[in-house]
């Protein structure tokens, strides 16, 4: 079912929504940007159309819903442990066709690598319908044609943003009860951007030379990245975590346990017993997430790890160029 | 025809007096320390017609145009009218009575900032948007007072040694649930900053007394726990100088001071000096009024009818150093010799 509506349609139809969902979108915090007088732009819940910002490109992706930056497995007592609830209610989250893509590569880590699923990331994924935002043109950055993620047909709808009107694809016969006798029918499938400035070449995994491991390309990284972690966090693939026991102040057999946000060009990452780490200068820890993103994830999975969501282009402070450096190996493995 | 120049009238109209006999330099404000490049051609004009084709650029953001004769004064500030209408009028600035004659008023020195957060990543504020609010507000005046404002604690305008410097606070708020523990933070203001953040179980915590609203914190932080209170904060800080008798740095006298009670301070100062200036001199710098009357007269004085945000944290008391070329500098004469003026 394809439909014209108005924004206060919309907003009205949210309303209902919100009843079963909660709705998350890109959302505008004022002021609360890196540098003063900046905004930022993450993932929240909304209550109305006018609160989502639709024609920009987010800091943070929107992993971080079903991904928490810091998650509370259990708490547990002297003989006792139990696990948090979570909120009863669906959710709803508007977002791109790499983002919907890059929650696939999520879901291949946390419920199809080995036997186990991840409880936790399951009991919160699956509760996701996708609402796919449509991208009138690429963003800066933005390489997702090169990683055919430009495009999917994953989603609950699909919505091109007008300034007047929204058009709507409703595939989810679940949502339709919400549409009954609302907007204009029309004709509407979403359209996926076909070409991006940056175009990126990825070595075929079976070409990739074992020398590459110890090429100098890496040395440059060694003094440029400053391990500051911007292009695992906001990265909507990276899915690296700690766990760690927290016990509460007063009483010591008292606490929680706990799982954080963890990466590989942030410190501690892979510590071990004895003060020994793996990968302790940065351009090892270039070379260890280039190779994750574009060569043994699809080694494993079939698909590159990269969706060129371009995020980590946006935001790293030393202007290290992730589709610049895969460019590079390219080069180096056609040569 | 010999010159015949009312020497005071000139120096307040921002002329200098030079060793060359005859001929003055103009000196021109640039409060906030930005302006329109288009002005540059107006300098130019006036520096090739009129001077000797070369300007200084003064530590106070000004360009003082030296080589003028003192017989080209009344055209050469008829040539700043531009200048003075966009970086002075157009911002509001009242008492320009007759902007073809120039400078007012000279005392009152430019009110000098860094760059600030328009193009600067350290800055906490908009500091030439501050200093043109503080123009308005203080300009034209007699009295001999200088003014810097500097994005952060940083203080590349040297803010600390201005009777007013004005230092950007951001003041950090952590979503603890976007934490994650890395001490990119924690590190940066132990190495750079105060030492203000800890780790404790696994998510950072602030020393409020410590913190000095720098912002490094949130430049620092990977994923946006730290942000900043959108409201602004100042540091004030004061009494700072150079000169020959007791050059030292500002102290903190409010932190966590909101722009408008900052900027009744200011203007609270000037009744302050109006009050107790010593008249025998021909200019005394505010901080040497402070140094007579003490801070606490001062304190209550400028801070008489203010509103004080909650947030402020004012110095019970100020103790100033600095450099005493001679110990007994602020000891009077024996009583049997006072110098009577």
């Amino acid at each position: 079912m394809s439909l014209k509506l108005s924004h206060q349609d919309f907003d009205e139809i949210l309303g209902k929504l919100r009843q079963e969902y909660t709705i998350y979108a890109p959302r505008r915090f004022k002021d609360r940007g890196r540098f003063s007088d900046t905004d930022l732009i993450r993932y929240g819940e909304i209550s109305s159309i006018k609160d989502m910002v639709w024609n920009e490109k987010s800091n943070f992706s929107p992993k971080e819903i079903i991904f928490p930056i810091t998650q509370t497995i259990f708490h547990f007592t002297e003989d006792d442990y139990r696990e948090p609830t979570i909120d009863s209610k669906k959710t709803i989250i508007f977002l791109r066709a790499c983002d919907i893509n890059g929650i696939r590569r999520l879901d291949t880590i946390f419920l199809k690598n080995g036997n186990d699923k991840d409880f936790y990331y399951q009991r919160l994924r699956e509760k996701v319908k996708f609402v796919l935002v449509e991208c009138q043109s690429s963003f800066d950055n933005c390489f997702c044609v090169s990683m055919n993620s430009n495009t999917t047909d994953n989603y609950s709808i699909a919505v091109r943003f007008n300034s007047d009107s929204l058009l709507l694809d409703i595939q989810d016969k679940d949502l339709d009860k919400y549409f009954g006798g609302v907007g204009e029918k029309v004709n509407f499938t979403p359209e996926f951007v076909t070409e991006n400035k940056i175009k990126v070449n990825v070595p075929k995994v079976a070409e990739m030379p074992v020398e590459m491991y110890d090429h100098e390309i890496w040395d440059e990284y060694k003094s440029r990245c400053i391990a500051c972690g911007r292009c695992n966090t906001t990265c909507i693939t990276c899915s690296c975590f700690s766990t760690e026991d927290i016990f509460y102040d007063t009483t010591t057999n008292v606490g929680e346990r706990r799982r954080t946000w963890a990466a590989c060009h942030i410190d501690h990452f892979t510590d071990m017993a004895g003060g020994h780490g793996f990968r302790k200068d940065n351009g090892s820890r270039m070379r260890f997430k280039s190779f994750h993103k574009v060569y043994d994830y699809k080694k494993r999975f079939g698909e590159h790890m990269c969706v060129g969501c371009g995020r980590c282009d946006d935001n790293c402070p030393e202007y290290i160029s992730f589709s610049n450096c895969i460019n590079k190996i390219s080069k180096l493995v056609n040569s | 025809m010999s010159l015949d120049l009312n020497r005071k009238k000139v120096v307040k109209n921002a002329w200098r007096i030079t060793k060359e006999r005859d001929k003055g330099a103009i000196r021109i404000r640039v409060p906030g320390g930005q302006m329109e490049t288009k002005h540059f051609a107006v300098l130019n004009q006036i520096a090739t017609e009129y001077g000797d084709g070369t300007v200084h650029m003064t530590t106070r953001q000004g360009f003082e145009l030296p080589g003028i004769d003192f017989e080209n004064m009344e055209a050469v500030n008829r040539m700043l009218r531009p200048i003075i209408e966009n970086l002075e009028i157009s911002i509001g600035v009242s008492g320009f009575d007759k902007p073809k004659d120039g400078y007012p008023t000279a005392g009152t020195r430019n009110v000098a900032a860094c760059i600030g957060n328009r193009v600067c990543p350290y800055s906490n504020f908009d500091t030439t948007a501050f200093a043109r609010r503080i123009e308005k507000e203080i300009y034209p005046n007699n009295f001999h007072v200088k003014i810097a404002l500097t994005g952060c604690p940083n203080d590349c305008i040297k803010a600390r040694m201005h009777d007013f410097g004005i230092i950007g606070m951001a003041e950090p708020q952590l979503d603890s649930s976007r934490c994650i523990g890395c001490e990119a933070c924690v590190i940066t203001c132990k190495k750079l900053v105060t030492g203000a953040l800890k780790l404790h179980k696994g998510k950072v915590v602030r020393d409020e007394r410590r913190c000095i609203g720098c912002g490094e914190c949130v430049l620092s932080c990977p994923t946006a726990a730290w942000t900043r209170n959108p409201k602004k904060f100042f540091n004030l800080v004061i009494m700072g100088r150079t000169g020959k008798k007791n050059p030292r740095l500002a102290e903190n006298f409010i932190q966590w001071a909101s722009e408008e009670l900052v900027v009744q301070v200011i203007k609270n100062t000037y009744g302050y000096i109006d009050k107790f200036i010593d008249r025998s001199l021909t200019k005394e710098h505010i901080g040497y009024i402070v140094d007579r009357t003490g801070f606490h007269d001062f304190k209550e004085f400028v801070l008489k009818g203010a509103s004080i945000n909650p947030e402020a944290r004012i110095a019970q008391h100020v103790h100033w150093s600095g450099t005493f070329y001679v110990s007994d500098v602020f000891i009077g004469a024996p009583q049997g010799d006072q110098i009577s003026r």
